[in-house]
């Protein structure tokens, strides 16, 4: 479904992916894992077209997203959905209008039809009751819940989920964890997850990538990463404070910033 | 001092290379907002959404304002008219001045700083929270969504607005002139009929459309391009603020030369 072929991408002369290769495949759930800043949320946005990358392609089915026309792209993009991190639900709208919004821009069908899909998709998340209410009302656990909602409202072929678990309680995690699986076998839809939730991860995933300094570091099934011989794998996956990737930020040694009395 | 001036002059270059940085940026954004002007154009009601926002909401420190500087138009066109014992030409003055200068100047400013400050505030916030992000990938193309409604809406309600602040002006002038000063009622009116000619309303609906595309252009390039932190969008909203009214009065005197 996705395939990364020597993907380079930097920020303010910072490199976030040097040479990055990947591929998702077709129904399958795949994760990203990696420490915070290593530009898990930077590849979603590489695969959805909103940047472009600076070297390598990107194909998403077969099309390769930075040279496809702004038309080819939004079609592209109406076969994909996405959760976002913060769910950047629609403050404006209620929660019936934030799901039902995909639907009136993409779609013609008549208002009861958009009622019951909209309906529906609320139930299976658990949050038909919630139909009325405002964003500002809702929990983040139930506001990721919408937006995983409205990212399935038009039935896409792709998801791709920005830390779904993050800031989560555990029922809350519970839930997201079951309707991305549930998604899958269900639906049949292919699933990228962008995580550092180690543990949810590997309750879900088919298959996974560590990324980490711009390159992949690691893959295989979350059984495979956890028996992994590499330093750098084994401290992501049993998150060790110090070893690889190391406890301390760069800085001058210790002892000779304290006692230079800040001079 | 050789080094001194080749630092400023530095500086001078790269203040220079912002501002063109800065001017390109713009002309970039209007191109994107007019490629999805049809987006909006087949959906009226997001516009109209807009005016009830930038101009029906706006009305109250609008009329307020009209009403007082109106007044004051009164009192010192009075005092200045009745020095040349001209107190009948009030009317004529007061709609010449409101109509030409101080409506469509006073109405932009007041302007950018209810309706424009909101406009930013809001698109910054969107963008902060990653609402325009999740239109992007929903396919909805939030320039067409988000920005062109709000852009049309001001520069709908900017003209609107004028009418308006010139309206209540008028009547702020002659209750001053002529329940409080004593200038004789018909004068009040007559001298207006008079003097006022259609090329003065002209002039100052040009003024007030100028005003409305610059201050709304203003407002929506700020929102949309601020930082996506809280502190970027409370810049993005002090700027809309201080480029508008400066800009507002730079086009005003250009538009002024142009016409007289």
């Amino acid at each position: 479904m996705i395939e990364v072929d020597g993907l380079r991408y930097s920020i303010a002369g910072r490199m976030i992916f040097d040479g990055l290769s990947l591929r998702v495949p077709r129904g399958k759930i795949t994760a990203f894992m990696g420490p915070s800043g290593t530009g898990k949320t930077t590849l979603l946005r590489l695969i959805t077209g909103q940047i472009r990358p600076a070297a390598g392609r990107i194909l998403v089915d077969g099309q390769e997203v930075a040279t496809l026309t702004r038309p080819a792209l939004f079609a592209l993009r109406r076969r994909m959905g996405m959760l976002f991190q913060n769910s950047a639900l629609l403050t404006d709208y209620t929660v019936f209008e934030n799901v039902a919004f995909p639907l009136r821009e993409h779609t013609r069908l008549p208002e009861r039809l958009v009622r019951t899909v909209v309906l529906t998709k609320l139930h299976t998340v658990g949050l038909r009751g919630a139909a009325r209410l405002m964003p500002s009302e809702l929990s983040g656990g139930m506001a990721r819940r919408v937006a995983l909602a409205r990212a399935m409202v038009l039935d896409p072929d792709l998801l791709l989920y920005d830390e779904p678990f993050s800031g989560l309680d555990p029922i809350s995690m519970g839930m997201v964890l079951r309707l991305i699986r549930a998604n899958n076998d269900v639906l049949g839809v292919t699933s990228v997850v962008v995580s550092h939730d180690v543990e949810e991860i590997s309750r879900i995933a088919d298959y996974c990538y560590v990324v980490s300094g711009g390159k992949i570091i690691g893959a295989g099934t979350p059984v495979e990463l956890q028996q992994s011989d590499s330093p750098l794998v084994r401290q992501f996956m049993s998150g060790e404070a110090d070893g690889p990737v190391p406890f301390h930020y760069p800085a001058r040694p210790y002892r000779e910033e304290l006692l230079d009395g800040g001079a | 001092m050789a080094a001194r001036s080749r630092g400023t002059l530095r500086q001078v270059v790269r203040r220079l290379g912002d501002g063109v940085r800065k001017l390109g940026a713009v002309m970039y954004f209007l191109a994107g907002m007019l490629r999805a002007m049809p987006y909006a154009v087949r959906r009226p009601a997001l516009v109209w959404r807009q005016v009830h926002n930038a101009g029906v909401l706006s009305l109250v420190i609008i009329m307020t304002s009209g009403f007082f500087v109106g007044m004051v138009i009164g009192l010192q066109g009075y005092d200045a008219f009745s020095r040349l014992r001209q107190e009948d030409l009030l009317g004529a003055g007061a709609a010449l001045t409101l109509l030409k200068e101080l409506g469509p100047v006073v109405t932009a400013l007041l302007f950018a700083g209810r309706a424009g400050t909101a406009l930013t505030a809001e698109i910054g916030l969107m963008r902060a929270t990653d609402q325009l992000s999740a239109m992007e990938v929903m396919a909805i193309d939030p320039m067409g969504r988000i920005a062109v409604p709000r852009f049309l809406g001001g520069v709908v309600s900017v003209p609107l607005l004028t009418a308006v602040f010139n309206s209540v002006g008028i009547l702020g002038a002659y209750f001053v002139g002529v329940q409080l000063m004593g200038v004789d009622n018909g004068a009040f009116w007559s001298q207006m009929q008079e003097y006022v000619e259609t090329g003065d309303v002209w002039e100052g609906v040009l003024k007030s459309i100028v005003f409305g595309i610059t201050a709304s252009l203003v407002a929506v390039f700020e929102g949309y391009t601020s930082e996506r932190t809280a502190e970027g969008v409370g810049l993005a909203t002090t700027r809309t603020v201080v480029v508008t009214s400066v800009l507002v009065l730079i086009l005003d005197y250009m538009i002024t030369a142009f016409l007289l």
